[in-house]
């Protein structure tokens, strides 16, 4: 019984995680894209659409990847190349991805796959104590290599170390003679390709049919999960799981006939980011605070 | 410098094209004078696959019914709130004959609109407020619950059945113990255990609360939410569960037991009937929460696809069920009924009636817990 619980909040906080990995690279390179929830409905709609046409999860994941990755280079395409507000971009993205995939998608309506198979043989997940850790799926595994891989990347290569640069001060790091519009692009489709990832996530693992907006704001509650993370890789899976936890807690609480308002426990994971980012500001150290060229265009001195 | 600003009025601007663009798809038809003109408000996207897909089928059943005669026009998408307001006069602007509002946050834009327009017909679903040219119209989804907790109740092994629901309204809660009464008519060992979403559509919430529930040993699952994603998880974990608004087979072929149905068409179809020739008519009466049209198994407004995935046996008390509802031989809330603390609600021989049912804020017998306020 606490086993199934445990795996349901595992599989909660898969998107979130990967979602909010790919915001971090991107936020740490200076831009904010807040188009996420629309990049995750593109990535989903596209994964049942090559999954279900072609019977394979692993084009779908693929065609999830790629096509966040698409949309990511849209808003890229603006906010790099035109250097337009990203704010105001980030946005119209997310309304573009949710109109776009709901026009893509009408035609999936009503129809159902198979969705990923767990890792580990079925009876895995009887062992006492560690079995909901092994039914879980490839890529919620994958999800927690990725987040060590980008926590190597960022602090302990060279790379890592110039596109935290570009998101501190990218003047510095243009004058040094690197490209902050390069670092930028790579990173803006990397966030694509995960929130892309993400979204596949659940039209292939948690509710395996496709219907319009079906992320119902997970897009925020990872955009939420960045800052809560105070832009460190580790921190957004235990922020994840703490977010998950409460969500699914609220749930078995209900089931069980507890008596806390639902609505609070709803409200919590926000309530806990306004708490964080109260706290960054009364400590006022740099370390944890947001890349300091957050939002703000480069645009090189001709 | 200047460059950067252009560039960001270039951004509002795009970025408010596309709110515009994408958030009100208006699907317009062409105009005529001899034919007559109606119009959809829809909540969101027959996409949903849930109620706004319900009231589409029921615009094309219009359309097919009437034909020429007929030219049909919705607007999906349509957030509850001054934006209603907007899109309910611009439809009325634009020389629709009758405008049907198909979400309960419509009342009030709906009734400030009609009060602009006495010679449009507007027709309001699931709202209690009504105007000289305002009707209102619901469907008694409730019977179909009781049929529910019959087929339940003969289902469970563990007398645990799981309630995935949205939001704690009369509407919800008579469901509930509707389901309640329908259960404890063959199985008073069984429970109810009622999860809200408290939302309408979150399909990975709602998969969640399905997930919790079996967890806690429910083997049947009935939900009041829009998504197939509850009986999805209930395929997966292999225990039983009921569709909601529409068909769910394909999502979940040997999980669903049945599924209750709302059929809009036949109101719809009737209404426009009565407006063209006339008899139209707003009801007499007070305002009421069950509106001037109120029907369910007995005309159709609720229809429940096949009984699948149960013996014979428990499909034929299914049976006699929905038949008792339709021709009135069961009356669901009918005396002696308690509510879930063991005060008596109705004594023998008494019942519920209308008013009653919408001023239900309490748990029948069979339902564990307490409405969250």
């Amino acid at each position: 019984m606490i086993d199934a619980l445990i795996l349901t909040i595992l599989m909660t906080s898969v998107p979130l995680v990967l979602a909010a990995t790919g915001e971090l690279v991107v936020e740490r390179s200076g831009v904010l894209n807040l188009g996420l929830e629309g990049m995750m409905l593109m990535g989903a709609v596209s994964a049942f659409a090559f999954t279900y046409a072609t019977g394979s999860l692993f084009i779908g994941l693929l065609a999830g990847i790629i096509s966040g990755a698409v949309t990511a280079a849209i808003f890229g395409f603006f906010v790099l190349g035109l250097a337009t507000n990203q704010v105001a971009t980030g946005l119209a993205l997310t309304i573009f991805g949710t109109g776009l995939s709901g026009l893509i998608g009408a035609d999936f309506v009503g129809n159902a796959i198979t969705g990923l198979p767990t890792l580990f043989p079925k009876h895995f997940g009887d062992i006492p104590f560690i079995g909901a850790f092994l039914s879980l799926d490839i890529v919620a595994y994958s999800s927690v290599i990725i987040v060590f891989l980008v926590w190597v990347f960022l602090f302990k290569t060279k790379t890592g170390l110039i596109l935290r640069a570009s998101g501190i001060s990218h003047d510095s790091a243009h004058s040094l003679g690197y490209s902050v519009l390069k670092v930028r692009w790579c990173a803006v489709l990397f966030g694509g390709m995960m929130a892309g990832l993400s979204g596949a996530y659940l039209p292939l693992m948690l509710t395996p049919h496709w219907s319009e907006g079906m992320t119902s704001g997970r897009g925020w509650i990872a955009l939420a999960l960045v800052v809560f993370a105070s832009w460190m890789p580790s921190r957004i899976i235990y922020g994840a799981i703490l977010f998950g936890t409460i969500t699914i807690m609220q749930l078995a609480g209900q089931a069980r006939g507890w008596t806390i308002p639902p609505q609070l426990l709803s409200s919590l994971p926000y309530l806990a980011t306004i708490l964080v980012l109260v706290l960054i500001s009364i400590r006022g150290s740099a370390k944890h605070a947001a890349p300091s060229n957050l939002t703000i265009p480069f645009i090189s001195s001709k | 410098m200047k460059n950067n600003s252009l560039m960001k009025f270039g951004g509002i601007v795009m970025a408010v094209t596309a709110i515009f663009y994408f958030a009100m798809n208006t699907n317009q038809a062409v105009d005529a004078k001899s034919k007559m003109k109606v119009a959809f408000v829809y909540l969101t996207n027959p996409g949903d696959h849930g109620w706004t897909y319900a009231h589409e089928v029921g615009r094309q059943q219009v359309e097919e019914h009437f034909g020429d005669a007929v030219e049909t026009v919705y607007v999906e998408n349509v957030p509850e709130g001054p934006d209603a307001t907007r899109v309910i006069r611009e439809l009325a602007q634009n020389g629709n004959d009758m405008i049907f509002t198909t979400s309960f946050g419509y009342m009030e834009p709906t009734l400030k609109v009609a009060k602009d327009f006495p010679n449009i017909k507007f027709d309001h679903i699931t709202g209690y407020m009504r105007a000289d040219n305002m009707a209102t119209g619901n469907i008694r989804f409730y019977e179909g619950r009781y049929v529910q907790g019959v087929v339940a109740g003969l289902t469970t092994k563990s007398d645990k059945i799981g309630y995935v629901a949205a939001f704690p309204i009369p509407e919800v809660i008579q469901g509930i113990n509707s389901f309640a009464q329908g259960l404890r008519s063959v199985n008073k060992d069984a429970a109810i255990s009622v999860v809200w979403a408290n939302t309408w559509y979150d399909p990975v919430k709602e998969g969640d609360a399905a997930k919790v529930l079996i967890a806690e040993g429910a083997d049947v699952l009935a939900q009041h939410t829009d998504s197939p994603a509850m009986l999805q998880t209930a395929e997966k974990a292999g225990v039983y569960g009921f569709g909601q608004s529409s068909d769910m087979h394909d999502f979940a072929p040997n999980a669903q037991l049945f599924a209750s149905v709302n059929n809009w068409g036949p109101y719809y179809i009737s209404q426009i009937e009565k407006a063209m020739d006339d008899s139209w008519s707003t009801g007499e009466g007070p305002d009421h929460w069950a509106g001037n049209t109120w029907k369910g198994l007995s005309d159709d407004f609720l229809v429940l696809t096949d009984f699948k995935n149960m013996p014979a046996g428990v499909a034929d008390a299914a049976q006699k069920a929905r038949d008792g509802i339709a021709n009135g031989s069961i009356n669901i809330f009918s005396g002696p009924m308690s509510d879930n603390e063991g005060n008596q609600i109705l004594a023998n021989g008494e019942a519920l009636d209308d008013g009653g049912l919408w001023a239900m804020d309490y748990y029948v017998e069979g339902v564990i817990g307490k409405i969250p306020n």
